[in-house]
């Protein structure tokens, strides 16, 4: 994959790798903590969330009412415990409070978010197949402001089991929003088993693509390389027609943690015990560090 | 007993809602550009495509046989500062796409107007076609509004104050030409806020929809029989009128309620659950619930003969009620 990373840019992959990083670990420190949290998909979706907020996406942690923010709206909402710890480390919140109120009596953040509750989200969500159609909205009032502001839709490959997203990227396709992008996080595991044993799905580029969508595939979606990449080249958006752009992020499930990656939908939620804490953050901190020595050396290349 | 038909006199008259609420959303539409539509290929003769899009082209889209994408749609628009009406057929509205409404509308809390057209059986086309369970559903979800207007010209009305109400509401409107309960326009309306439609002191019937007008015309038969029945319209389900329920306990010896939708949920049953958990049970009194049973899927029939097979056109009205008072 040409990916043309300036140095620059090089530097700014090391530095997301490096909150990624960050990000996973206070994951597991969320799941040590609370017993129990969403595991397998918040971490295949981890780099592409750091990376959006880190680097592209039109927002401001201070001004999350502004009309003319860029929406992210996870429709996956049980990827939203990897957002949480996402936005305790931006500085949205201290990471005291949401390790304090996670999941327990009265606490404000749940196993799935709720958009009054919890800062930064657009929406409540939890059930599967939702997002798209809110974002449909939102991009039609993008439209109607005449705005370049985008909406970005995070949803699983599981979750496009749901018809209700189909309808919507029937629609999409149809209204031409140039100013949506849905992102599949491609992990290819589901709840109980493999997305594509269950609903066999090795063609879901060809089939989104022929409803009217530029389809992008990223072929490692963990590779922050590849994901700055794919989302510095997305076409520019725009309130009038234009193909909606779909990101297909092939993923690990689990990815991060060698262990979880390994063992598929058995990781798809769980708690983590004191038995496995240091082999976790381990495995976190190994392949950090092969990450940033490849980076480091394609920096040193660039020079 | 002997069945009695009513012959509409001259001064009475029918309106379509769904033509009514056509003719508002585009007079609404023109002076406030916030508003948007958002309709499931549910317009009578294409009229609001032809005639809304063209003037107001963006702030409306016709999503085509979608409604779950329609509903999370709208609410998406809602969520990002839109005044928005999302109009289907209702019984898809309030069935197939009751999800949602429940969690994209209702649990976001977002300010869509969802307006069902084809409710009750005024489609009269069957149990698919028929939005029966409507008022149960959307009346048990928190933060949602739930108004099923008495005639075609509340539903302008409904509209209005729609616009500016911060949080969803829900809409039940039949199908077809419905006769109109009130001869003008120029009475106060309120979300909330039952109006007594006609004063009595024997018994209460309370109606929604057009369970209005057979309250109405129950009323006036009861009246030569030696019965003064108040008549209230109870237009907005969610949140519930108590205080005109109370006035009804105090005030009148039973209540009889009327609507187009299932016995089992609806507004008898919110009704019914104000009289039962009054504080003072003194002043409880009896309720009979009129409307359709939940021993079958409805018979085949013209809404005006389904009515009156399961006994909720104005003559069941009229015998629920002497059976009430015991007369």
């Amino acid at each position: 994959m040409a990916m043309r990373l300036t140095k620059e840019e090089l530097q700014t992959v090391r530095a997301l790798q490096l909150q990624a990083a960050e990000n996973r670990r206070a994951l597991i420190n969320l799941t040590y903590v609370s017993g129990y949290s969403h595991l397998g998909g918040p971490l295949s979706a981890c780099d592409f969330l750091t990376a959006l907020y880190g680097q592209f996406l039109r927002w401001d942690k201070n001004r999350l009412d502004d009309p003319e923010r860029d929406r992210f709206i996870l429709s996956k909402g049980h990827n939203a415990d990897i957002l949480y710890c996402i936005f305790a480390n931006l500085g949205l919140y201290p990471m005291e409070d949401l390790l304090k109120e996670y999941k327990n009596y009265l606490g404000r953040w749940g196993e799935h978010p709720n958009r009054f509750h919890n800062p930064g989200f657009e929406i409540c969500s939890g059930s599967l197949g939702h997002g798209l159609s809110v974002s449909c909205g939102m991009a039609m009032a993008g439209r109607i402001d005449k705005s370049d502001r985008r909406v970005f839709c995070l949803v699983g490959d599981g979750e496009l089991q749901e018809g209700s997203n189909w309808e919507a990227i029937m629609l999409a396709g149809h209204q031409q929003y140039g100013n949506l992008v849905l992102v599949v996080d491609k992990n290819k595991c589901q709840g109980c088993r493999l997305t594509g044993e269950t609903i066999r799905d090795e063609n879901l580029g060809q089939r989104i693509a022929s409803f009217g969508w530029d389809v992008r595939e990223v072929e490692n979606g963990n590779d922050m390389k590849q994901l700055y990449a794919a989302l510095r080249d997305l076409p520019a958006s725009t309130p009038g027609h234009g193909k909606p752009v779909c990101l297909i992020l092939h993923t690990t499930k689990g990815c991060g943690v060698q262990y979880m990656e390994d063992g598929m939908a058995k990781w798809h939620a769980g708690g983590i015990g004191d038995d496995r804490i240091q082999e976790t953050y381990a495995s976190i901190d190994s392949k950090l560090a092969a990450q940033l020595a490849e980076t480091d050396r394609l920096i040193a290349e660039a020079e | 007993m002997e069945k009695i038909t009513w012959e509409m006199s001259a001064e009475e008259a029918k309106g379509s809602a769904r033509a009514a609420f056509i003719k508002k959303i585009y007079e609404l539409a023109k002076t406030n550009d916030s508003i948007c539509l958002v309709n499931c290929d549910c317009s009578p003769d294409g009229s609001v495509q032809d005639k809304f899009s063209k003037e107001f082209g963006d702030r409306f889209i016709d999503t085509g046989i979608m409604e779950q994408n329609a509903c999370g749609l709208a609410a998406g628009l809602a969520l990002s500062g839109k005044t928005v009406f999302c109009q289907a057929f209702g019984p898809f509205l309030s069935t197939r796409a009751i999800e949602f409404v429940y969690l994209d509308g209702a649990y976001n809390d977002a300010p869509v107007t969802y307006i069902g057209t084809h409710c009750g059986v005024t489609a009269a086309a069957g149990p698919t076609h028929a939005a029966v369970l409507d008022i149960a559903f959307m009346r048990s979800m928190p933060n949602m509004t739930v108004i099923s207007p008495a005639d075609a010209g509340q539903i302008e009305k409904v509209m209005e104050a729609a616009v500016d109400y911060p949080h969803p509401i829900y809409v039940r409107c039949a199908r077809g030409e419905e006769p109109l309960v009130y001869k003008t326009n120029d009475y106060p309306y309120e979300i909330g806020k039952a109006i007594i439609a006609r004063e009595g002191k024997d018994v209460t019937l309370i109606g929604c929809g057009n369970g209005v007008h057979q309250c109405v015309v129950a009323a006036e038969l009861l009246e030569r029989e030696g019965s003064d029945a108040r008549v209230i319209d109870m237009h907005t389900i969610a949140p519930l009128d108590k205080e005109a329920i109370y006035a009804a306990m105090r005030e009148t010896k039973g209540i009889v309620t009327c609507e187009d939708h299932m016995v089992n949920g609806g507004l008898g049953s919110a009704v019914a659950e104000v009289v039962s958990e009054c504080e003072d049970p003194s002043l409880r009194i009896p309720v009979k619930r009129l409307g359709l049973p939940i021993t079958e899927f409805f018979i085949q029939g013209s809404p005006e003969e389904v009515y009156a097979y399961y006994g909720y056109d104005y003559n069941g009205v009229c015998k629920a009620t002497k059976e009430l008072l015991g007369r």
